[in-house]
């Protein structure tokens, strides 16, 4: 087991070069590809009067005429050690963790980054809980009560779910429920947890069951996939056959090998969800990270964007990595292999 | 499922078994592989609805100009008249008639019904397209990994893994947000450049899922015994790849493009939704929506385009589950 942790260490690891590298790509590599120079990107760090010369010196001072591999390394620097961007007109300060230094709006993007995490982590973690609980008791009863109504018509319902767009039922459950029958909050508003807890989960409800709509129905339709599947399996005929009750069948033998891959798929979609509940939090107007990224493309300031990107690519591999750990307690084929 | 070669246990097992049980009763008819799974999506009507449905849309997006000619007025004329000055809504409400058959939006008056149509061809162009990338770099990298093996299947796994576990929303934005500056340098602009972008970077992105598949199933085939005889009999790698391999990935490619379309669907409006992807005035299903929401007292305006985005998405969905029933009878519930 300590081999497979040690394994997985170093896998998350080499996942996180990779995936920056990727990301500073983008943003420093397929500009130049596309026909960028060095003074283009220096340009984005002046203001609009800057001329050709102070473009030229900005570029060089920045150091983009320096070879890809070095400039990589100045960013890499950067996260850990802090950075300092001298363009020659003005010295701007850039403390770590430093993910990117917005020149349109004059400041270090980690900062405001930490600010709105408690947004997104707020509503990725409250729809989860709704959607797991939600999803896999549906599909576990799907599965067990196997082409009765109750399954057809949960099925149904779950291919709507995932056929249909959250900006779309967002709009639509903000129509009705808050601007229509005035149950639910109206969107945009964020209460802090520890200031008042009632107010927050008010504000929150209806970004979290839309949300968990859409995931519940995949999780529903996965975990029934995988119930069948291993209710089909000898070893529940030897459990059956052992005299086990049937709720000691389903929870013990069943439900604990069909939950595995779920757990998986779990973790990557929480991941992906901190790094950015990019569409939710368009549509009900959270001042999340994901509608960071929306505002940072609006004003075309690229180090936010880019900042927003690592951030979010290195919440996914931290996710991935932990359900990998998990895995090892779930799974005795991991734990003793 | 009442398919004919539905008996339990795998389909390879279970041929023999029918060719035996036919001596005894009718004389037997030799279908192919392809008759059978015909047969099966025949008795599917759910499926056969959502091929339906889907004609019916590749139809609608295909002769977009002729429809719009027909029953509506051109996508981006104004049409103020319909429009109530004081609240900038349609006047009525929503301005369905005879001759707005979805009504009219709110600001401008123009044609709804014309903009979803238009809306259809973008979304399709768009979804179909980053389809057949992913489904091209997904099959060369998954048959490569699949067949090959060893340090090759070792690198192309890790590489699907990586692409899996990436924030693809993110990066999607960010990536149409950097290319999109470069208008001059790339030699194309506004909506052609636009649909180029969301073609690439969506099928770029998507093609781990397809290879996955693809790698999984060349690795069983590698295995089996007709490939071995070919292997006996003399031929060599690319015979085996392009002869013995690939026409036995036809099915699965097949299932698995038609159900990663809705997916693309959905991307490509959420793109859109967000102000990225094809930019005003061109009509996109979530470019409507993403108005949509600032006149949410108009609803039919929300209704139309995230109607058809969910009928879209529906339809290939059920029939990309019908096909994957008709075609490997292993997956069938």
């Amino acid at each position: 087991m300590v081999t497979y942790i040690i394994r997985r260490l170093i896998g998350a690891l080499l996942m996180l070069a990779i995936v920056s590298m990727v990301t500073f790509s983008i943003f420093f590599v397929v500009p130049r590809m596309a026909g960028a120079t060095s003074e283009d990107f220096a340009n984005r760090y002046l203001g609009k009067a800057a001329t050709a010369e102070m473009a030229a010196v900005a570029a060089e001072k920045l150091g983009f005429n320096d070879p890809v591999p070095v400039q990589y390394g100045r960013w890499i620097k950067g996260v850990f050690a802090g950075a300092e961007y001298d363009t020659g007109a003005s010295i701007e300060q850039c403390p770590a963790p430093c993910f990117g230094y917005s020149f349109v709006k004059r400041q270090p993007v980690w900062p405001e980054l930490v600010d709105r995490i408690p947004v997104t982590l707020s509503l990725a973690v409250g729809a989860s809980v709704i959607w797991l609980i939600g999803g896999v008791a549906v599909g576990v009863l799907s599965a067990l009560k196997r082409g009765s109504f109750f399954d057809r018509a949960a099925m149904s319902v779950a291919l709507a779910g995932v056929s249909l767009p959250i900006f779309f039922t967002g709009i639509v459950s903000l129509v009705v429920f808050s601007y229509g029958m005035g149950i639910t909050a109206p969107g945009g508003a964020y209460t802090p947890f520890e200031e008042n807890p009632a107010e927050w989960a008010y504000n929150l409800l209806l970004p979290w069951i839309t949300l968990a709509f859409l995931y519940a129905a995949s999780y529903a339709r996965l975990t029934r996939a995988g119930m069948l599947e291993t209710m089909g399996e000898d070893y529940i005929r030897t459990a059956r056959a052992k005299g086990l009750p049937e709720s000691t069948v389903i929870s013990r033998h069943g439900l604990r090998a069909a939950l595995t891959p779920i757990v998986t798929i779990f973790g990557l979609d929480l991941g992906l969800l901190l790094g950015g509940a990019v569409l939710t939090e368009s549509t009900f107007s959270l001042k999340g990270i994901g509608d960071y990224a929306v505002q940072a493309i609006m004003t075309n300031d690229l180090p936010k964007i880019m900042g927003v990107t690592m951030v979010a690519a290195l919440f996914v591999v931290v996710a991935s990595l932990i359900v990998d750990l998990l895995y090892a307690v779930v799974d005795p084929r991991v734990r003793l292999g | 499922m009442t398919a004919p070669l539905d008996a339990p246990g795998k389909a390879a097992e279970a041929e023999p078994e029918a060719v035996v049980a036919g001596v005894s009763g009718k004389a037997i008819q030799g279908r192919s592989l392809g008759q059978i799974a015909w047969l099966r999506l025949k008795r599917d009507k759910v499926a056969l609805a959502g091929a339906g449905v889907v004609v019916f849309l590749i139809l609608v997006a295909t002769f977009a100009p002729l429809i719009v000619g027909w029953f509506g007025h051109p996508p981006n004329e104004f049409h103020q008249e319909m429009i109530d000055p004081s609240t900038m809504t349609p006047k009525g409400g929503s301005g369905i008639s005879g001759e707005f058959l979805f009504g009219v939006e709110p600001l401008n008056g123009r044609d709804l019904f014309s903009r979803v149509v238009y809306g259809a061809r973008i979304s399709l162009l768009i979804a179909f397209l980053a389809t057949v990338l992913s489904v091209v770099i997904g099959t060369v990298m998954g048959v490569m990994a699949g067949y090959f093996g060893g340090w090759v299947d070792t690198v192309i796994s890790r590489l699907m893994d990586i692409f899996l576990a990436f924030p693809l929303l993110v990066f999607a934005i960010a990536l149409v947000g950097v290319l999109g500056q470069f208008e001059q340098q790339l030699g194309v602009q506004g909506d052609t450049l636009r649909i180029l972008l969301l073609i690439f970077v969506i099928g770029f992105f998507n093609w781990p899922y397809i290879g996955r598949i693809i790698r999984g199933q060349t690795l069983s085939l590698r295995e089996r015994e007709f490939v071995d005889a070919a292997r006996s009999l003399g031929a060599r790698g690319p015979y085996i790849l392009f002869r013995e391999i690939l026409p036995n990935l036809i099915a699965p490619i097949l299932v698995y493009a038609t159900l990663l379309i809705p997916t693309n669907v959905l991307f490509e409006a959420a793109l859109s939704f967000l102000g990225v992807g094809i930019q005003a005035p061109t009509a996109t299903w979530g470019g409507m929506l993403a108005q949509a929401v600032k006149f949410y007292t108009v609803p039919h305006f929300m209704f139309f385009p995230g109607m058809a985005i969910f009928i879209t998405v529906l339809a290939f969905n059920l029939f990309g589950d019908g096909l994957r029933d008709a075609l490997d009878p292993k997956s069938s519930r």
